[in-house]
C-alpha cells in the first residue's frame, strides 16, 4: 500500500495555490472559495481520520448510528448552503434533511444488509465509508436538482404564472422545470456511470485497487455501489424537488416566491 | 360559447399599506374599467382577484366565495391576463387546447393563419398579446380581468380588441380592464373605478 507524506501532501497543496494565483491572475474570482475549501476539506479530513480511528476501535451500533445522525444533520444543511436561491425559515433544512435522510436511509440500509448481513449490518469501519459516500450522492443530486429548479421558477415566473392564471395546477405549471430539475440533478451520477472505467476510474475501485484488492473484484464492488448511488440519487432528488415545489406554491396552486430567499 | 348570465364579480378588499379599500360588483356581460396612477396597485387588485397572490378581504362569483373552491377551478373561471403574459410552449399553437378553434377570432384582431404555428419569441410584442388574449377568450371564463390589453398596440388595432372585447361582452362575459387610456375607457366602461393611495 503506498503511504502519503507530508511532501507529497505539501506538493499537492501547492498545486491548489497555483489554481488559486491563476483565479488572482486572470480576475476569475473562485480563489477566495478554492482556497477556504481546501482549507476546509484538510481539516475535515484530518479530524475524521483521527475521529474514524477511535470509532472503529470501539465497534458499536450505537456510535455508528450516531455517526450517522450527525452525517445527515451535516448535509441536510449543506444542500442548500450554497444555493443562490433557496427556500426561506428552516424550510430548506427541512426539504433537504427529508430527501437524504429518506434515499440515504433506505439505500444505506439495503447496501449494508446485503454486503454485511443483518448481524454485523453496522460494524462502523464498514457502515460509516458506505452511508458516507451514498449520502454524498444524495446531498450533491438534491443540491443540483434544486439549484435548477429555483434557477428556472425565477427566471421563467411570467411563464408559470400564465399557465395558473388559466386554470392550470401547479403540478402542469411546473411539471417541465420539475422534470429538468430531477434530470439535472441525476446528471454526475448517470456521467459517473457511463464514463466508469473508460474515462474515470471509480474512486471505490481506484481505492481498493490501491490497497491491494483484485481489480475484478474491486470492479465488481464498485458496480454494486454505483448501482446504489444511482438510486439513492433517483430518490433524493424526486423528494427534494416535489418537497420544494410544494413550499413555492401553495394549496390554491399560487406561485409564492415570497418563500424563495435570493443571496 | 354562451357564457351563463346571472353571477357577478362582488369585491371588497380591504385598505393595504399602498393602495385605499376597494368595493364594487360588476354584473356578467358588464365592463368595469379601473384606472389610477401608476404604482397604486391596479395589477395588484387583479391578481387578488384571481387569487393569484394570498390576501385579506372577499372575492364573490355570484355567491361564491373565490376561497370556497380550488383554485385551478376558480381561475378558469375568473382569468387574469397580464400585459406580458408569458409563454412556455415552441409554438403558439401548443398553448392552446387541441380542440380550440381560434382562427375566428385571430382574423377579428388581426392576426395572420400562420402566427398559429410560429413560435411565441417570432411574434411582435403587440402580435403575443393579442395571442394572449386570444388564448384566454377561447377558454370562455365567466370574467376576463385584463391588464392594459392594449399597451403595445396602435391605434386600429386596439379598435379590433375593442370590438372583440364588446362581442365578449355581448356573450355574456363580465370585464375588468385596467387601462390608462381614458378614451378607452370612455369607449368600454359600463362603470369605472379609480384606485387611489392609501391615506
Amino acid at each position: 500500500m503506498i503511504s502519503l507524506g507530508l511532501i507529497e501532501l505539501s506538493l499537492a497543496v501547492a498545486l491548489t495555490l497555483i489554481s488559486a494565483g491563476l483565479s488572482v491572475l486572470l480576475s476569475l474570482g473562485f480563489h477566495k472559495t478554492l482556497v477556504w475549501s481546501a482549507i476546509r476539506m484538510i481539516v475535515q479530513l484530518m479530524l475524521v481520520g483521527l475521529l474514524l480511528r477511535f470509532i472503529f476501535s470501539q465497534s458499536s451500533a450505537w456510535i455508528t448510528l450516531l455517526v450517522f445522525a450527525a452525517m445527515l444533520l451535516a448535509a441536510s444543511y449543506e444542500t442548500g448552503a450554497r444555493l443562490p436561491r433557496r427556500l426561506s425559515g428552516y424550510f430548506q433544512f427541512l426539504v433537504s434533511g427529508t430527501a437524504i435522510t429518506i434515499s440515504t436511509g433506505f439505500v444505506s440500509a439495503f447496501a449494508l444488509l446485503t454486503v454485511l448481513g443483518a448481524e454485523n449490518w453496522l460494524e462502523p469501519a464498514h457502515a460509516i465509508p458506505i452511508a458516507g459516500i451514498i449520502l454524498g450522492t444524495a446531498m450533491n443530486s438534491a443540491s443540483i436538482a434544486l439549484n435548477a429548479l429555483f434557477a428556472n421558477i425565477g427566471s421563467e415566473r411570467n411563464a408559470i404564472e400564465a399557465q395558473l392564471a388559466l386554470g392550470a395546477t401547479r403540478w402542469q405549471a411546473l411539471g417541465p422545470l420539475m422534470r429538468r430539475a430531477i434530470q439535472a440533478g441525476l446528471l454526475p451520477v448517470t456521467n459517473q456511470m457511463v464514463g466508469a472505467g473508460i474515462i474515470t476510474m471509480p474512486g471505490i475501485m481506484s481505492g481498493q485497487i490501491l490497497a491491494g484488492q483484485d481489480p475484478l473484484e474491486a470492479g465488481k464492488y464498485q458496480i454494486f455501489l454505483m448501482l446504489l448511488l444511482a438510486s439513492s440519487g433517483v430518490v433524493s432528488t424526486v423528494i427534494a424537488v416535489y418537497a420544494a415545489v410544494r413550499r413555492v406554491t401553495d394549496d390554491r396552486h399560487r406561485l409564492r416566491l415570497d418563500h424563495l430567499l435570493s443571496r | 360559447m354562451k357564457v351563463s348570465p346571472g353571477h357577478s364579480l362582488t369585491v371588497n378588499l380591504p385598505a393595504t399599506a399602498t393602495a385605499a379599500a376597494v368595493q364594487f360588483s360588476v354584473a356578467a356581460g358588464q365592463c368595469l374599467v379601473v384606472m389610477g396612477p401608476s404604482g397604486v396597485g391596479k395589477t395588484t387588485m387583479l391578481r387578488k382577484l384571481a387569487d393569484l397572490d394570498p390576501h385579506e378581504g372577499s372575492v364573490l362569483l355570484g355567491d361564491q366565495p373565490q376561497q370556497g373552491m380550488p383554485g385551478p377551478h376558480w381561475r378558469r373561471q375568473v382569468t387574469y391576463v397580464s400585459s406580458d403574459a408569458g409563454w412556455w410552449a415552441p409554438r403558439v399553437r401548443d398553448h392552446f387546447d387541441p380542440d380550440s378553434d381560434p382562427a375566428g377570432v385571430m382574423a377579428r384582431l388581426g392576426l395572420s393563419p400562420d402566427k398559429f404555428d410560429s413560435p411565441p419569441q417570432n411574434l411582435s410584442s403587440g402580435e403575443r398579446q393579442r395571442m394572449a388574449l386570444i388564448r384566454a377568450l377561447v377558454r370562455t371564463p365567466r370574467f376576463l380581468l385584463l391588464d392594459e390589453p392594449t399597451s403595445a398596440l396602435d391605434e386600429e388595432t386596439t379598435r379590433l380588441v375593442e370590438a372583440a372585447l364588446e362581442e365578449t361582452k355581448n356573450r355574456g362575459c363580465g370585464l375588468v380592464l385596467v387601462t390608462h387610456d381614458a378614451a378607452q375607457g370612455e369607449r368600454l366602461a359600463d362603470q369605472k373605478l379609480v384606485l387611489r393611495r392609501a391615506q
